[in-house]
């Protein structure tokens, strides 16, 4: 008796906000009006809410774009921080649509937990930041010291790799979020705070005193962070695949957030394919066929993003693996035709 | 008419099945094994069909595999080449430390409170009072979250450490240092010694318990005991030639190293448990002081019995009664409560296994089911032994 | 004759007053402060730490304390006490999270209902307690759906991520009481019941769910819930950690009722039996209203339990109360040394007037109650 009332209970409790996930998450989610999009609580220039519940970042602004190209129009999509615990369980689950949570594409992950990584918004890679006054100048020879790190991330792995191949000894201070383990650092508790290195630059400025910390120049893994879709949808997974390539292939022939409606009248075939002009490629991704015009009006091209996100916060895009192939980068779209 | 009293009949034996109080019963607890089983299919069927949308494979062969990360303070050898078994391992020991030193230090606490509540002394009663009244009432993860976070940043650096006990013992903001006390292994003589005092010590009790109750003579167990503690393994220290091999924590490039570490999330937590439980401790002291009537104090009186006689003989034994049980339940909860560490870090079961190991395994069904199976472990077998003691000092009536 | 002997008295002599060490405030500090030595030690000892720590502890809280600043820069002077202006400037933030300014009159009003409802219910000797019981138990909720989460009767959507703060604990700790306390009558009843398999199956939920901590039921239902349930059906945070709550407070409740039940003597039972009532007429009138009468206190003391364990929510990524503190501990504009210890002193204020205010109601019903057990 007692645990049917139970289930009748959970069964009412869960009517009140269920809401299947269909196969065809497309469909799914022109039903329901907005994407659904799974971000960091708050890592500044990724995704960060300030006071009213505004996001902004880069994976924030990937978000906009799907949501941009779905349905015109960038606000059409909300946000759910997930800890990194989360993160897998709610994309596999059909609570997100999408997650774009600053997440390491990594094998066990694209193979074994029913999610296919669908592109590289940031090229990253795990570095160390110490306090000026240790006096050290490279991460061999953090002996010995004691490490701040987020748990249950691949961070955390990297660590241990790093210092078992150099045959160092390190005290591990480990705790469930990043602002723990920021506040942790800040407090003296640990000599090194060790994680991606474009969230150690972002994090630098929300330290006491910034000018007192640097970041060591050693890179000791790579993390190729990108955002991620339930397996088994092949059109959701290609929609997601290709609203990144648009935005490179869009910074690629110069078109921006600024010129995107006189490249409209643009003689180039690249161009005019990319914008609809010619061509009914949006209709391959289950699209109308000015979806990438509508990203770039919205959103912008890969280096407005960039720009708007990665660069208040210090991290250099020129000469850097996150710049266009064509300046020596690692980002590189397949062309559109 | 035949028929109608044949239907008649038959609907009485029917209503009367319906009203059968054993029939119903039996058909309701059917009912309820039906529903339970069709409930518990339901959760299998959809995890099942999760589990294989998800790609995920079950069962407990991840223990095997090398956990891959490290754990910064372990009882036992751990590296990043151990298993999952050996977290979990880990876990567990991490868990019952902090949860066995919080029982004691909660309890002295809690008795020293429980007491100074029911002093005459106006200013200590209400100083436990207020002590009782604010820490009760506040939540424990703030608590922790207190100790731990605004007192480790009020801590000197590793470089300007507090140095006590004239250098022996540092407190900085990475923790508490003592010196580690390395006995050779002749220390094993002592350490077999002390036993066999303390098992002495107990015969020693019961025989001179006896001895009062046949002939009424007194024998001082008490302090015949204690010199016997002291005596018999300091002869065995100088017979047996065990002798200290004591480091001191020294400060090198970055931290100290040697000697004991105690990490602040180990003390904040102990703190934090042992401060909280044991204004519940108190509390249930003070009331089993309470429940002793004051005319079994005035009977003891009457019979002559001498002050300590009437604490130890009367008083207590009967607020004893009264104390056990909710004390093992308080006892139970500092262990429970004890899985706060994964808030501030301390690397008990729920941070290591259900938190780190869980999260790289991604094996979430074993993993919860594991931890779970431990705390119902702990908790059965402190009932088991709360039961035992509580079938010894029942009241025996006559 | 003897009546005349001068040397004996008349009349009593009067009553000559007590020494001066016996009466008064001497008599007073001499018996409760100063009666042998180890206790005029203990006092001198107490009073050495109350001057030692008083003047300290109200130099802080007020004495040194910034109560208006803009940002942290007052508050970091060296010899600042609590940054009381931080937790001004975040205040709204506490209460309501990312709830939007136009809307708090929402939570305000289902607060208001709530807090006029629980009031009526717990104040003896009201009547038509039935009605507000119903009001409370399913009313209320419906209304709060309605009011908190919108997007019905012409009020504007707001999604549960933007709840937070004490709206949140009040909401866990609200629906923690409401759906535990039925379930938990429940169980109780299965417990005691004659019917072994119900008996055995209503002790192995209870047990259970005593015997594991609160974090460990809400990291399983944040990770293992989405995958009880059918493929594809999700289900909010919010309402995951009151699912892991309420299953929890359940099995404590169902304890609390259980004792009520325990001490009601055998009679009732078997009067109710005589009268011919079946099982649920005998439990409905003549059993619970007895036995939850006399539990009242423990389910006031098991409601603070559940009040104080609503903050481990925090753990699990919800914006209560102390989530919200703690989330704006480190804010850069108010960085301050005692910036996180202002905080917490807050929420711990908050969070003191709650359970210690339920704490005096439960023992003023234990008081009230005693007095009828008494022959």
């Amino acid at each position: 008796m007692n645990k049917k009332i139970v289930t009748i209970a959970l069964g009412a409790a869960l009517s009140l906000s269920a809401s299947a996930a269909l196969a065809d998450t497309l469909e799914d989610v022109q039903a329901k009006g907005y994407l659904q999009c799974g971000v960091t609580p708050s890592t500044p220039g990724f995704a960060s809410p300030d006071e009213n519940n505004n996001w902004s970042g880069i994976d924030v602004d990937y978000c906009r774009a799907m949501a941009a190209a779905i349905f015109d129009d960038p606000e059409a999509v909300r946000f759910t921080p997930l800890t990194s615990k989360e993160r897998f369980t709610a994309l596999s689950s059909g609570e997100i649509d999408v997650l774009s949570r600053t997440t390491t594409w990594t094998m066990s992950r694209d193979t074994n937990l029913g999610i296919s990584f669908t592109g590289v918004m940031f090229y990253d890679g795990q570095g160390f930041m110490v306090p000026k006054d240790l006096g050290v100048n490279s991460a061999l020879e953090l002996s010995d010291a004691a490490v701040c790190i987020e748990s249950g991330t691949t961070t955390e792995l990297n660590a241990a790799d790093y210092f078992a191949t150099n045959g160092m000894n390190y005290n591990p201070v480990v705790f469930e979020d990043q602002d723990e383990v920021v506040k942790a650092y800040d407090d003296g508790r640990c000599d090194v705070f060790t994680t991606d290195s474009s969230a150690l630059a972002a994090e630098r400025f929300s330290l006491a005193d910034p000018d007192a910390h640097k970041i060591l120049p050693q890179i000791i893994s790579k993390e190729p962070l990108g955002p991620s879709v339930r397996q088994g949808d092949d059109l959701w997974f290609n929609i997601s695949r290709w609203v990144y390539f648009a935005l490179l292939e869009a910074e690629e022939y110069g078109v921006n957030q600024a010129n995107v409606d006189e490249m409209l009248g643009s003689e180039n075939p690249s161009v005019r394919r990319l914008l609809g002009v010619e061509g009914e490629f949006g209709s391959y991704v289950g699209l109308p066929g000015d979806w990438a015009y509508r990203v770039i009006k919205h959103v912008g091209n890969y280096a407005d993003v960039y720009e708007r996100n990665v660069t208040p916060i210090g991290i250099e895009r020129a000469g850097s693996l996150n710049d266009l192939w064509t300046r020596g980068g690692l980002q590189y779209s397949p062309p559109i035709r | 008419m035949a028929k109608s009293q044949e239907q008649l009949h038959e609907r009485r034996s029917l209503s009367s099945l319906i009203y059968d109080p054993q029939f119903r019963s039996y058909a309701f607890q059917i009912l309820l094994l039906l529903v339970l089983v069709g409930f518990g299919w339901w959760i299998v069927q959809n995890t099942v069909t999760n589990l294989q949308a998800q790609n995920k494979t079950t069962g407990f062969d991840f223990l095997s595999n090398t956990a891959g990360f490290d754990i910064g303070f372990s009882l036992v050898p751990y590296s990043r080449e151990s298993t999952y078994l050996e977290v979990f391992y880990v876990g567990i020991l991490n868990t019952l430390l902090v949860a066995i030193t919080g029982i004691v230090l909660a309890t002295l606490l809690g008795f020293v409170l429980g007491i100074a509540r029911l002093s005459s002394n106006w200013i200590i009663a209400r100083l436990a009072t207020i002590y009782i009244e604010i820490i009760r009432n506040i939540p424990l993860l703030l608590q922790l979250f207190f100790w731990y976070f605004a007192v480790l940043k009020s801590m000197p650096s590793v470089r300007s450490s507090l140095e006590l006990v004239g250098g022996a013992v540092f407190l900085n903001n990475r923790g508490l240092y003592l010196p580690n006390p390395n006995a050779n292994s002749a220390f094993l003589w002592v350490q077999i010694a002390i036993a066999l005092v303390l098992v002495g010590g107990f015969f020693l009790q019961r025989w001179s318990i006896r001895r009062v109750e046949l002939t009424g003579e007194r024998f001082p167990y008490i302090p015949v005991f204690l010199v016997l503690l002291i005596v018999v393994p300091t002869v065995t220290w100088f017979v047996s030639g065990a002798e200290w091999n004591i480091t001191y924590p020294e400060l090198n490039r970055f931290n100290f190293q040697g000697g004991i570490q105690l990490p602040p999330e180990f003390v904040a937590l102990l703190f934090g448990l042992v401060i909280y439980t044991a204004a519940f401790i108190g509390e249930t002291v003070r009331a089993g002081i309470v429940s002793v009537s004051s005319g079994q104090t005035e009977a003891a009186q009457s019979l002559g019995l001498k002050n300590n006689d009437r604490l130890n003989l009367v008083v207590i034994p009967q607020a004893m009664r009264v104390i056990v049980p909710p004390l093992t339940s308080q006892y139970l909860n500092l262990t429970k409560n004890s899985s706060l560490a994964v808030a501030i870090g301390y690397p008990d079961i729920v941070n290591v296994f259900m938190g780190t190991a869980l999260n790289q395994s991604g094996k979430a069904i074993e993993v919860i089911f594991m931890t779970m199976m431990v705390y119902l472990t702990l908790s059965l077998l402190t009932s088991m032994i709360m039961n035992w003691y509580n079938a010894r000092i029942a009241l025996t009536e006559r | 004759m003897s009546n005349d002997i001068a040397y004996v008295r008349k009349e009593m002599a009067p009553d000559m007053p007590p020494p001066v060490t016996q009466t008064g405030i001497m008599g007073w500090m001499r018996k409760n402060l100063f009666l042998d030595i180890p206790n005029s030690l203990m006092t001198i000892l107490a009073l050495a730490f109350l001057v030692w720590t008083v003047p300290t502890l109200f130099n802080f809280l007020i004495g040194n304390a910034v109560f208006v600043a803009e940002d942290g820069t007052l508050c970091r002077a060296p010899e600042a006490g609590a940054c009381w202006a931080y937790v001004i400037d975040r205040f709204d933030f506490y209460i309501y999270g990312f709830y939007p300014d136009s809307e708090y009159w929402r939570p305000n009003l289902v607060f208001i209902v709530a807090a006029l409802l629980i009031t009526h219910l717990l104040w003896p000797d009201l009547p038509y307690k039935g009605i507000s019981a119903i009001a409370f138990f399913v009313g209320l909720p419906i209304l709060a759906v309605i009011l908190l989460n919108g997007g019905s009767f012409g009020l504007p959507e707001v999604t549960t991520e933007k709840w937070g703060g004490l709206m949140v604990t009040l909401i866990i700790a609200s629906v923690g009481i409401v759906v535990s306390l039925p379930l938990g009558v429940v169980l109780a009843l299965g417990r005691r019941s004659h019917m072994p398999f119900v008996k055995y199956v209503s002790i192995a939920f209870i047990e259970l769910w005593r015997a594991v901590p609160l974090i460990t039921v809400l990291f399983m239902a944040s990770v293992m819930l989405p995958l009880f349930l059918p493929e594809g059906t999700t289900i909010d945070k919010i309402l995951r950690a009151l699912v892991g709550v309420a299953l929890f407070q359940t099995a404590y409740m169902a304890e609390v009722v259980r004792g009520g039940l325990q001490a009601l003597p055998k009679g009732q039972y078997e009067a109710a039996n005589a009268l011919g009532l079946n099982y649920f007429k005998s439990m409905y009138l003549i059993i619970l209203p007895q036995a939850l009468k006399h539990v009242i206190p423990g389910i006031v003391n098991s409601f603070i339990s559940l009040f104080k364990d609503t903050s481990l929510v925090s753990i699990v990524g919800l914006f209560d109360l102390l989530g919200t503190v703690q989330a704006t501990s480190a804010l850069v504009e108010w960085k301050a040394p005692h910036q996180a210890t202002t905080g917490y002193l807050f929420a711990a204020s908050i969070f003191w007037i709650f359970c210690f205010g339920m704490s005096r109601y439960s023992m003023y019903m234990e008081r009230r109650l005693d007095t009828g057990h008494k022959e």
